[in-house]
């Protein structure tokens, strides 16, 4: 009878220090957590902003329940990677469902398509930050899915409106204006063509569309056409992955100056300035929806936050402010709509009411690192706002202040993407 | 009922032909078929169902790709694109027509079926490697015709919502009855397969795919057979594209790129080359593995601490050389792919307590 005692007592003990860690776990979080989801690619084509990107919504997270969580609620954010293929996304996606997530963040373009349907079945709200087509601003047509970032429509009249203030201020006509737009040939490099062919037509502009083929590491003809053949007096650039370096690279080339080079938000990142040299690089445009660099009280209470832990500065947050920063975006936008679901409609979070706390998000400015944005039942972009930065020295510098530019002729495309319903 | 042969006594050619000629296979597979249509749906979530559907769109494609390569001979890398005209096919009937899914679903298949058996053409010339680059082609070319020319891609976009399917009213709007859609035609894709691989057709395939100039002078037409093959191997395809278009609701070119053209190929080598079944493990093996590690990695590391950015890489990156490591482990194991694994597996228990 002596046998089975010691082994008996080993079980309880084991099962006691096992109560002991799940009830510490329940005691940590004093309300019931809500759960955040978000898939995110760190090994596909994409992982080289989704490494940085994703770090930025955990550490903003992490910060989050440091200061006591959403009015008390701890947030419980769990991320599964897809390596940017669907099937993954899919499964995810439903993971994600399963575990009670009130919003999510979905990142990569064929993910937000594959995924949009089962956000509006489902009543949980997609964040889609610069993924995904434009007409998703659409708060009417897809109730769900919050792209809170300028899509590549805003984006495109935006950088018009840029180019043609900069333009007219050494008092040229616009009809006189010979734009050039580089595009990487897939959907969503062709994507703002409808806007900035809409605003030809409408300012009178000259404007010629260049095609660079996946994936997009030759450019040195088109870049000898667009400076002297057509004369280009400024470009558009709209690329992804490697080919904003080489754009850079191959227009320095030919002697195009690069002050008159204008990159759409893919294109506009510290990464891309490192591969093309900074040296080379001085002067060149890049538009942002998120602010760059560490000058944000959030950004600094993250800094603060490792310190105080005595961890090292992730690289990320140090290196490529652009892409962590837009993370921090991410999170915060859907920690401040959970906060206005709470305050708005009380407990329980669930996915509808998430929906409308974000459809009330306004003046939620982060310091600076989000724009003055306001978001309504029919306008989940927020306004469509972007800043241009340049390259100066070693780090990107804004040199305009948060705007937005032809919201009109923006909707009047969303509308009849949406008559046309496809 | 459940006794096993110990020698041959067939009397008829139906018997001798029989697709299961043991009763106990025969039970075997029923059971399976009930399980599937009854029990899975009954107690899985949506989640699960998520991934059933996924093997289920997998493992049509993967068993057309079978029929092509492991039966036919004839390499395909285009059939990621082969599943993009089934799939936009079905999106401009559905979208714009308003065509009932099962009309999409067939209609799908057919215009793959028609572009595969163009591009099978050159097959006729070339073989192994040569025809491989030719399939290459088709990817790169469908590819680009889809996002170029605007009547197929409805857009700058090459995206197309597709309304939810129905069937005469009844809306098959849950993962439950996507399941069952899926569960049909992946039911009927099999069966067809299975009766196909030992019908004359089948043996003029494997005739070819063993000594096509052997095969030609016992009098199998060449030319028709091996354009046969990529006829039907692209249906499935086609049909694959258009549930997987069904399944998510919308088309988009990015679905069917490249990527997922090397994937079907690696199903069907890990699965069994020239084996129905095959097709099927290899499906659900591709699609569950990466899965599959990260519930495994993440639980394991769940234990030890909360995930942080650098984990997340790191977990993201160990999951890749641990299904890449699975494979060569599972081909050095079995060459001849999990449906042999899987026959000395039965062959075992057939004499089961012998060895021999």
């Amino acid at each position: 009878m002596k046998q089975p005692w010691p082994r008996m007592s080993r079980m309880a003990l084991l099962l006691v220090a096992m109560w002991v860690v799940l009830a510490a776990r329940a005691v940590a979080a004093d309300k019931e957590p809500i759960v955040l989801g978000g898939v995110c690619d760190r090994t596909g084509p994409t992982q080289l902003v989704g490494v940085n990107l994703c770090h930025g919504v955990l550490d903003y997270i992490k910060l989050v329940n440091k200061k006591g969580g959403v009015l008390g609620h701890p947030i419980k954010y769990v991320e599964i990677e897809h390596g940017y293929e669907v099937p993954r996304a899919v499964e995810a996606y439903e993971t994600l469902k399963g575990q009670g997530a009130v919003a999510m963040l979905d990142y990569g373009t064929p993910i937000v398509y594959a995924l949009t349907p089962r956000h509006a079945a489902d009543q949980l709200s997609g964040i889609t930050p610069g993924f995904g087509r434009a007409d998703s601003s659409d708060g009417k047509r897809f109730p769900y899915i919050f792209p809170l970032a300028a899509s590549y429509w805003s984006q495109g009249a935006a950088a018009l409106k840029f180019i043609l203030e900069q333009w007219q201020q050494t008092g040229r006509q616009a009809k006189d204006l010979k734009l050039a737009y580089v595009f990487y040939d897939n959907p969503a490099g062709r994507e703002p063509i409808p806007t900035l062919e809409r605003l030809a037509k409408l300012e009178g502009f000259q404007l010629r569309s260049f095609a660079v083929p996946p994936p997009g590491l030759e450019m040195s003809a088109a870049a000898l056409d667009i400076a002297r053949r057509y004369r280009a007096d400024w470009v558009l650039t709209h690329l992804f992955g490697r080919s904003p370096s080489v754009s850079i690279k191959e227009l320095n080339k030919v002697g195009f100056p690069l002050d008159k080079v204008l990159g759409l938000v893919w294109g506009a990142a510290e990464v891309d300035i490192d591969a093309a040299g900074w040296d080379i690089s001085q002067g060149y445009l890049g538009m942002q929806f998120a602010g760059v660099g560490q000058d944000f009280p959030s950004i600094q209470e993250i800094i603060r936050m490792y310190q105080a832990e005595g961890q090292a500065l992730p690289e990320a947050l140090q290196k490529v402010s652009v892409y962590y920063n837009r993370g921090v975006f991410t999170a915060a936008l859907m920690v401040e709509a959970v906060r206005l679901a709470l305050e708005k409609s009380g407990e329980p979070v669930t996915g509808p009411k998430v929906k409308l706390g974000f459809e009330s998000i306004k003046d939620f400015t982060l310091g600076g690192l989000v724009p003055p944005m306001a978001v309504t039942e029919a306008d989940h972009e927020g306004g469509g706002w972007v800043r241009i930065y340049q390259v100066k020295g070693k780090q990107w510098v804004p040199v305009t202040e948060w705007f937005t530019g032809y919201r009109d002729i923006v909707w009047e495309l969303i509308k009849a993407a949406a008559a046309k319903g496809e | 009922m459940i006794y096993r042969e110990c020698g041959v006594f067939k009397t008829t050619y139906a018997a001798d032909m029989a697709l299961y000629r043991m009763p106990l296979a025969k039970i075997a597979v029923a059971a399976a078929a009930i399980l599937a249509a009854v029990m899975v749906p009954l107690v899985s979530s949506d989640h699960l169902l998520s991934l059933a559907n996924m093997v289920g769109i997998a493992a049509v494609g993967a068993i057309g790709l079978n029929i092509l390569t492991g039966y036919t001979g004839q390499i395909s890398i285009g059939h990621g694109a082969f599943m993009a005209v089934g799939g936009y096919t079905a999106a401009i009937l559905s979208a714009r027509y308003g065509m009932p899914f099962w009309v999409g679903l067939i209609a799908g298949g057919g215009m793959a079926a028609g572009v595969g058996t163009f591009f099978g053409i050159p097959s006729l010339r070339i073989k192994g490697l040569y025809l491989a680059i030719a399939t290459l082609a088709a990817q790169f070319i469908i590819e680009w015709a889809i996002n170029h020319i605007t009547w197929i891609s409805g857009g700058v976009q090459s995206t197309i919502y597709v309304p939810k399917p129905s069937l005469s009213g009844f809306p098959l709007n849950s993962e439950l009855k996507k399941y069952y859609l899926i569960f049909v035609v992946a039911a009927l894709s099999y069966v067809f397969a299975m009766n196909l691989v030992r019908s004359r057709v089948g043996r003029a395939f494997m005739a070819i795919r063993d000594r096509d100039i052997a095969a030609e002078i016992i009098g199998v037409n060449i030319f028709g057979y091996k354009l046969l093959a990529f006829a039907i191997s692209s249906f499935y395809a086609g049909v694959a594209g258009a549930l997987f278009t069904y399944y998510l609701e919308i088309a988009n070119y990015e679905q069917f790129n490249i990527t997922v053209s090397v994937q079907y190929l690696a199903m069907i080598i890990i699965g069994g080359l020239g084996s129905i079944l095959g097709s099927i493990f290899g499906a659900a093996f591709i699609t569950l593995l990466p899965i599959l590690l990260r519930w495994a990695v993440e639980g394991v590391w769940g234990w030890f601490a909360a995930p942080t950015s650098a984990m997340l890489d790191v977990l993201a990156n160990l999951r890749l050389i641990v299904f890449g490591g699975l494979v060569i482990f599972f081909l050095i194991l079995e060459p001849d792919g999990l449906y042999r694994l899987w026959g000395h597996i039965k062959n075992y228990f057939r004499v089961w307590p012998f060895a021999y």
